[in-house]
């Protein structure tokens, strides 16, 4: 339920300093390509931005993007900011249970209609049956909850895009909120699990601007996921030096060469781990040397092994290409032997002819 | 299915599929269609091994054509080891043809990788520049021009994947994979099937010139 209190007043009372606070909106700015000098404007707005009200719905998901985003061991001020927003909803974290849960939900949705950000994360199935909250399925309690919301936002790549739940042959049918919900605004952060910046970033946009930011096609704020990461990664020199890594305790591996072979699908994903890392900056995948397996790509379960790399050609259940050249032995042997009969005959001809 | 997904997918494995067939139809069709045996006793009792010789005697213009042969003859060579080069070196190409055949070497660097690119594209430009100039001497058909097409369409999305120009590098990928996908499919049609036809024309023009008695 939005309160009276001010982010501001509530990061004080938290005993955030005001240096700490304006370095957090620094780095906003500049991920979100902010000119320096607004850095102050958006501390400002920030500070006075008001609590929305939020509700998280979960579906088919592992509860990884929601401890990614409140695991930090220090309480760092995008878990404070996301502290700030009114949870009125959210299984994992809520106190309430049962009958009172849902009450909360129905209150939050009545009492904010049109003006609460919903977020979601999990996919949904599109056999009812598979997941039901209170006796409700996820796809009416997603349908019901969108109805009323000011935006949507699909937290993880299973909201996002369907994610690992959707993975072939995707027994549950799952959906994303995208595939389902058409009529809202959506704004997509995918990952497995999502930075926790570009989430509580997302949310801090939101509180500043009033509006979502520009997205790329796939519905990702270009802030965060408007870099490819090959192109960011600190390996990068030993890609263009073709040294690589061949196995996960070469020498190679050792001295930290290029995992391109070893199957990185940094290449082709977009997202922001080399820049802003993992657990307050202190490394990422391709970091602690394994390749990036592209978690922020639509489908990125079944885009080949995690090991192949991006250059591999995905031949399906064994090529078919030797059963293809066997095919061109038997037709050429008998366009031969037609061709062969055809001579003999005409050689016969003319030798009658002589 | 994304763009690059269908290319590394489908695409390739049908077009490595059609070159496979086509390629070994046409080599049979034509291979047993022997010529029939000399209606005279050879000139030339070592015709067969001259024959053979030529295969690799006619890799280089003979003296009296050395000097009007010599702008092509040094352009296809530079695009033939430049494309060679490209083909084999480039890691990411080494990749493919692992996953295809289970075979693996070092790869090149990026950078040498992108210069024999760049060799090979501008050769393939030297040599169309020629046949365009000189129709009398080439009476090129389509088939010569779509040829010329799919080979440098690899060449130039390759290099324009590797530099990040155009879309974004996947979609680029994908683009670099259909055409290399085409250029697979139209191999057994066209004049690319030289690759392996050379061997045999140059044998058997060979071993008809010696068993006749002409000096080669
Ligand atoms: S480790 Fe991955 S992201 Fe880094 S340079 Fe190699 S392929 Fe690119």
């Amino acid at each position: 339920m939005t309160t009276g209190e001010t982010l501001g007043e509530f990061l004080g009372r938290q005993g955030v300093s005001r240096r700490a606070f304006l370095k957090f909106c620094s780095a906003m700015a500049s991920m979100m390509a902010l000119p320096a000098a607004s850095v102050s404007a958006l501390a400002d707005a920030l500070e006075q931005a008001r609590r929305p009200s939020v509700i998280w719905l979960s579906f088919q998901e592992c509860t990884g993007c929601t401890e990614a985003l409140t695991r930090s061991n220090t309480p760092s001020i995008e878990g404070l900011i996301f502290d700030f927003i009114s949870l009125d909803y959210h299984h994992t974290l809520q106190a309430a249970s049962g009958a009172a849960a849902e009450a909360a939900r129905e209150e939050a949705m009545h009492e904010n209609a049109g003006q609460y950000l919903l977020l979601v994360d999990g996919s949904i199935p599109s056999v009812k049956a598979y997941s039901t909250i209170a006796g409700i399925s996820n796809l009416d309690m997603l349908k019901d909850s969108a109805a009323g919301a000011a935006a949507i936002i699909a937290i993880g790549t299973c909201a996002a895009y369907g994610g690992l739940p959707k993975a072939a042959p995707n027994p549950t049918g799952a959906m994303s909120v995208e595939e389902i919900i058409t009529d809202r605004p959506i704004v997509n952060i995918p990952g497995c699990p999502p930075l926790p910046l570009a989430i509580t970033g997302l949310i801090a946009h939101y509180l500043t601007m009033g509006s979502m930011p520009e997205l790329d096609r796939l519905g990702r704020p270009l802030a965060f996921y408007g870099e490819n990461i090959h192109d960011r990664c600190y390996r990068r020199p030993f890609y263009d030096r073709g040294l690589f890594a061949e196995t996960f305790d070469d020498e190679g591996a050792r001295r930290g060469w290029c995992l391109y072979k070893l199957g990185c699908k940094a290449p082709e994903t977009y997202n922001a781990c080399a820049q802003v890392k993992w657990n307050q900056g202190t490394s990422f995948p391709i970091q602690s040397g394994h390749g990036c397996i592209g978690c922020s790509e639509p489908n990125f379960w079944d885009k080949g092994g995690i090991y192949d790399s991006v250059a591999m050609g995905q031949f399906g259940s064994g090529p078919k290409i030797a059963v293809a050249a066997s095919v061109g032995a038997v037709a050429g042997a008998g366009a031969a032997l037609l061709a062969r009969d055809k001579k003999h005959k005409t050689e016969t001809k003319m030798h009658s002819d002589e | 299915m994304t763009l690059l997904d269908f290319a590394r997918g489908p695409a390739i494995h049908w077009s490595l599929i059609i070159m496979a067939t086509g390629t070994i139809w046409r080599l049979l069709g034509v291979l047993v269609l022997t010529r029939g045996a000399d209606l005279s006793r050879p000139r030339d009792a070592f015709g067969n091994f001259k024959g053979y010789r030529t295969v690799f005697s006619r890799a280089w213009p003979s003296g009296e054509f050395t000097t009007a042969t010599r702008y092509q003859t040094a352009m296809a060579y530079v695009f033939h080891l430049a494309t060679l080069v490209v083909v084999i070196g480039i890691v990411p190409h080494i990749e493919f043809i692992t996953r295809l055949t289970g075979a693996s070497w070092p790869g090149l660097p990026n950078a040498a990788g992108v210069g024999a690119g760049v060799l090979a594209l501008a050769s393939l430009f030297a040599l169309i520049a020629r046949r365009v100039s000189k129709p009398a001497v080439y009476c090129s058909t389509w088939g010569d021009y779509l040829s010329w097409v799919l080979m440098a369409a690899p060449l130039v999305t390759g290099l324009m994947a590797f530099a990040h120009l155009g879309p974004r590098y996947e979609t680029m990928l994908a683009i670099h994979i259909l055409s290399a996908a085409l250029l697979f499919a139209w191999f057994p049609f066209g004049k690319l099937m030289h690759a392996f036809w050379f061997v045999f024309s140059r044998a058997q023009s060979g071993v008809a010139y010696a068993h006749k008695g002409v000096r080669i």
